[in-house]
C-alpha cells in the first residue's frame, strides 16, 4: 500500500511528459542554445583566424584580391625583431608583476588572516585599488607620474632628496618599464591576496593544534603547514594573473602607450597596432593564433604542475 | 574562401545598419537628417553653428559625429571598412584619400562638380593637392577642400616684449628678441628661455609634438625635416626613396629635432600632443608653442595668454621653407543613403558666401575668394602666417598604406628621440627599410 503510494507521488520522467523525445535529447535541448552561442562567438572566430592567418587579406581593402600566403607570416613573426621585442617586453612585464604580486599578496594575506582588530576594514582598503576601471587607474597614475606636479615624484623627492622633475617614470627608457609594473601591482596585488586568504582560511586549525603538541616552531610551521597547503592557491593566483598579464593592453595603452620609443611596448599592444592600425588581418591573425598557442601550452604545462602539487 | 571573406564585412554592415536604423527612424520621421563625422575640436563647434544656415535653406536637419583626435582616425577608418552607414558626410584626414579612394569608401565628386559649377580652381591649390585627389596630381575628386591647416606656432609675446630680456638676449646674440625666421634663430631663442624664471615660475623654451601612437611625433618632426631638405622620394621617379629619406639634409634635421627636444621643453612631455601642448602654453610652461593653426582662433580669444600676449609665426626656414600640412575635405560616404542630401551639402558649403562665414567663424576656408581677398591678411593677428604656411606645405603619403607608413614613421623616431636608441641615420635607414617594404607588399616597387 504504501509503496504503491510512493510509486504514485513520484514524478514521471521528463522524457514520458514530452512525447517523442529521450531525456538525453531533452539535456541536449538545454545546453544547445549555449553551445551554439559559443561556437558563434569562440569557435568559429577562431577557426576564421587561423584561416586568415594564411592569405594576405586585409580588413581595410575589401576589393583587393585575396591570396594564400602559405606560412609567410608565422616565418616572417618569428624572425621579426620587432615581434621579439616585444614579446621581451611582456615577459619582463610578466615575470615581476607576478613575483611582486605573488610576495606581497601572501604576505598581506598571512598578515590579515593573524584577525587583529579591524582587519576587516583593512581587507576592504586593500582591495579598493583591484575594484577600480582600468581606465580610472592608467588616468590616476599617469597625473601621479607626472614630473612636474605628479604626487609620486614629491613622494620619492621627500624620501630620497632627489629633485622632483629630475626623473621622469614615463618618459624614461630605464624607468617607464617599471612604472607599468608599479601601477599593475598596486592594481592587483589584492587579487592574489584575496586568493591567497582563501587558501590559509582553508587549512584546518587542529593541524596546528597538532603541530604545537608535537612542539613545532612558529617557523617550523610555516614550512610545513602553511606552505605547502597554501601553495596550490597560490599557484591559482600565479595562473590567473599570468594569463591576465599576458594580455595587458589597458594600462600599457593609457600610461606609456609602449613609448618610449618601444620600450613599453608589449605584445598585445603590437596585435592591435598591426590589425586595426596597419589593417595587416593575415598578419595579425598569424600573430594572434601564435600568442594563443604561447599562453595555452604554458596554461596547460602550469595546471598539470598545479593537479601534481594537489595531488602530493 | 575569398567570397565569403568579400561578404563578411556586408554582413556586419546589414547588423550595424539594423542596430543604427533603430535609432534613426523617429528622426527621419520629422524630416530628412544627415550625419556628419568630424574630429572633436574647436573648428567643429564652428561648424555646427555655420550649418545651421544649411538647414534653415533646406530644411534637411544636421547631425554631428565628433570624435577626440587621437580616437578618431580608428573610429572613422573602421565605420567606412565596415560599410557603416553612421556618416553621410565625412571630413576625413588628409591621408586616408588613397586608401579610402580606392576601396571605394567615397564618392567621385567630378560629375557632380562639373554639373553644379563647383571648380577646383577656385581653391588653394595646395588644398585641391592634399584633400581632394587621388592619385596626387591627377584630375580626380573625392573630397571639397574644407578646412585648410598647417603646422605653425605661437609665442609669447609680452614675455618677448619684457625690456630686461630684450636687452639680455640683444647682449648674448647680437639681434633683437623676435619671432624666430630660420631654425638657427629658433633653437636661440629656446635655449635662451629654458630655465629661466618669469613671474616666479619656471619656463621652458618650447614645445613640441612626441605623440607615440598616432601621427605626434611625425608631423612634429616633419616640420623641421622640410625645411632642412628632406624629401619622401625622388621628384623625378616616384617611389625612389634611396637618398631622400636618409639624405644628409634628413640626418641634421632629425638630430636637430632631437637637440630640441632635450634643450628646451618641459620635463614629462615625452608622448604628448595637441593637447598637451595647448595645456603647456596656457599654462604659462613654454615661450614657444608648435600646434596647428585650427587652435589659433581659440589661443587668440583666450583670456589668460590670448590677445596681446600672444603672437604667431610661420614654420621656421633652413635650407628651404616647409610646413606639414594638416587639414581636411569633406567628402561623401558611398554608403551613404542621403546621397542627394550629403551632396546638396557640398554644393552648399562650396559657396563663397558661406565660405567666407566659415573663416569668420574660425573655420580656415581654402576658398580663393576667402584667401585672396585683399582684407583677409588682416582679418586675424595669424591670418598671413597661415597664408604664407598653405604655400610652402608637404603632406605625408596619402597612399592606400599610409598607415603602415606612419606607424614606421612613429616607431623609428620615437625610438631614436625619446628613447635615445641609435643613430639619427640608423633611424633613417630603418625607415626607408620599413617604407620599402610596405611599398613591395603593395606592389608599388620591386
Amino acid at each position: 500500500m504504501m509503496a504503491e503510494r510512493a510509486a504514485r507521488s513520484t514524478p514521471a520522467p521528463l522524457a514520458l511528459r514530452m512525447r517523442g523525445l529521450s531525456d538525453r535529447a531533452i539535456a541536449w535541448l538545454f545546453i544547445a542554445p549555449t553551445m551554439l552561442l559559443l561556437l558563434a562567438i569562440n569557435i568559429f572566430p577562431l577557426i576564421w583566424t587561423v584561416r586568415l592567418s594564411f592569405t594576405n587579406f586585409r580588413a581595410n581593402r575589401p576589393n583587393a584580391e585575396i591570396v594564400g600566403v602559405g606560412i609567410d607570416h608565422y616565418v616572417a613573426i618569428l624572425t621579426d625583431p620587432d615581434v621579439w621585442g616585444p614579446m621581451q617586453a611582456t615577459a619582463h612585464f610578466l615575470f615581476w608583476t607576478i613575483l611582486l604580486q605573488t610576495l606581497i599578496g601572501f604576505t598581506l594575506a598571512y598578515l590579515i588572516d593573524r584577525k587583529f582588530r579591524g582587519h576587516g576594514f583593512w581587507t576592504t582598503l586593500i582591495l579598493i585599488p583591484m575594484m577600480l576601471s582600468p581606465a580610472v587607474v592608467g588616468n590616476f597614475w599617469a597625473f601621479l607620474y607626472q614630473p612636474q606636479i605628479g604626487l609620486f615624484n614629491y613622494i620619492v623627492s621627500f624620501a630620497t632628496g632627489i629633485a622632483p622633475s629630475s626623473f621622469e617614470m614615463l618618459g624614461s627608457v630605464k624607468l617607464a618599464p617599471w612604472s607599468i609594473i608599479i601601477v599593475d601591482t598596486w592594481m592587483w596585488t589584492p587579487y592574489v591576496m584575496l586568493i591567497c586568504l582563501a587558501g590559509l582560511r582553508s587549512i584546518p586549525d587542529y593541524i596546528y593544534e597538532a603541530a604545537e603538541v608535537d612542539r613545532a616552531s612558529a617557523w617550523r610551521q610555516f614550512w610545513s603547514i602553511t606552505l605547502p597547503m597554501v601553495l596550490p592557491f597560490i599557484m591559482l593566483a600565479v595562473l590567473f594573473r599570468g594569463i591576465e598579464n599576458f594580455k595587458m593592453f589597458d594600462l600599457v595603452n593609457l600610461l606609456t602607450n609602449g613609448g618610449p620609443g618601444s620600450t613599453t611596448e608589449v605584445v598585445s599592444i603590437t596585435l592591435k597596432r598591426e590589425a586595426f592600425e596597419k589593417w595587416r588581418t593575415g598578419y595579425s591573425s598569424a600573430l594572434a593564433i601564435i600568442l594563443f598557442v604561447a599562453v595555452f601550452g604554458l596554461a596547460n604545462i602550469y595546471v598539470k604542475a598545479l593537479n601534481a602539487v594537489k595531488n602530493r | 574562401m575569398n567570397a565569403l571573406l568579400r561578404k563578411l564585412p556586408a554582413f556586419a554592415a546589414i547588423a550595424a545598419t539594423g542596430v543604427l536604423s533603430l535609432g534613426s527612424t523617429a528622426a527621419q520621421a520629422q524630416g530628412k537628417t544627415i550625419t556628419l563625422c568630424w574630429a572633436a575640436w574647436d573648428p567643429a563647434n564652428a561648424l555646427v553653428e555655420l550649418s545651421k544656415d544649411f538647414t534653415a535653406k533646406s530644411g534637411v536637419n544636421m547631425k554631428f559625429e565628433f570624435v577626440p583626435w587621437p580616437n578618431f582616425a580608428d573610429r572613422m577608418l573602421n565605420e567606412l571598412n565596415s560599410k557603416g552607414k553612421l556618416c553621410d558626410l565625412i571630413i576625413g584626414d588628409s591621408q586616408w584619400i588613397g586608401g579610402a579612394a580606392e576601396s571605394g569608401h567615397y564618392v567621385k565628386l567630378n560629375d557632380f562638380f562639373a554639373k553644379e559649377g563647383i571648380k577646383m580652381s577656385d581653391f588653394m591649390p595646395a588644398t585641391v593637392l592634399g584633400y581632394s585627389e587621388w592619385p596626387k596630381g591627377t584630375p580626380n575628386y573625392w573630397a571639397l577642400p574644407a578646412m585648410g591647416d598647417a603646422l605653425g606656432w605661437t609665442y609669447r609675446k609680452d614675455w618677448f616684449a619684457k625690456p630686461e630680456l630684450r636687452a639680455e638676449f640683444k647682449k648674448t646674440y647680437s639681434r633683437e628678441l623676435e619671432a624666430p625666421k630660420t631654425w638657427t634663430e629658433f633653437k636661440q631663442v629656446a635655449e635662451f628661455f629654458s630655465g629661466r624664471m618669469i613671474d616666479g615660475k619656471k619656463v621652458y623654451g618650447t614645445y613640441l609634438f612626441t605623440e607615440r601612437g598616432s601621427e605626434g611625433i611625425t608631423m612634429g618632426v616633419s616640420n623641421v625635416l622640410y625645411p632642412m631638405g628632406f624629401k619622401y622620394q625622388d621628384p623625378k621617379k616616384p617611389y625612389a626613396m634611396d637618398g631622400y629619406v636618409n639624405s644628409a639634409d634628413a640626418i641634421k634635421g632629425l638630430e636637430f629635432y632631437k637637440s630640441l627636444y632635450k634643450c628646451c621643453t618641459p620635463p614629462g612631455l615625452t608622448n604628448s600632443y595637441m593637447g598637451e601642448g595647448l595645456d603647456a602654453f596656457k599654462s604659462g610652461q613654454v615661450a614657444m608653442m608648435m600646434n596647428w593653426f585650427a587652435f589659433f582662433p581659440g589661443l587668440y580669444k583666450d583670456p589668460n595668454v590670448g590677445g596681446e600676449k600672444i603672437g604667431f609665426f610661420v614654420n621656421p626656414s633652413d635650407k628651404t621653407t616647409g610646413s606639414q600640412l594638416g587639414g581636411q575635405g569633406i567628402s561623401v560616404v558611398a554608403y551613404s543613403p542621403n546621397r542627394a542630401e550629403s551632396l546638396a551639402y557640398i554644393k552648399w558649403f562650396a559657396t563663397p558666401e558661406v565660405q567666407k562665414k566659415w573663416w569668420a567663424l574660425g573655420g580656415y576656408s581654402c576658398h580663393k575668394a576667402v584667401l585672396q581677398d585683399p582684407g583677409f591678411k588682416k582679418s586675424a593677428p595669424f591670418a598671413a602666417e597661415f597664408l604664407t604656411a598653405m604655400d610652402q606645405v608637404v603632406d605625408f603619403w596619402a597612399d592606400p598604406s599610409y598607415a603602415q607608413l606612419l606607424l614606421a614613421e612613429q616607431k623609428r623616431i620615437h625610438d631614436f628621440v625619446v628613447a635615445d636608441k641609435g643613430t639619427a641615420k640608423e633611424a633613417l635607414d630603418g625607415l626607408l627599410a620599413d617604407w620599402k617594404k610596405v611599398f613591395k607588399e603593395d606592389g608599388k616597387m620591386k
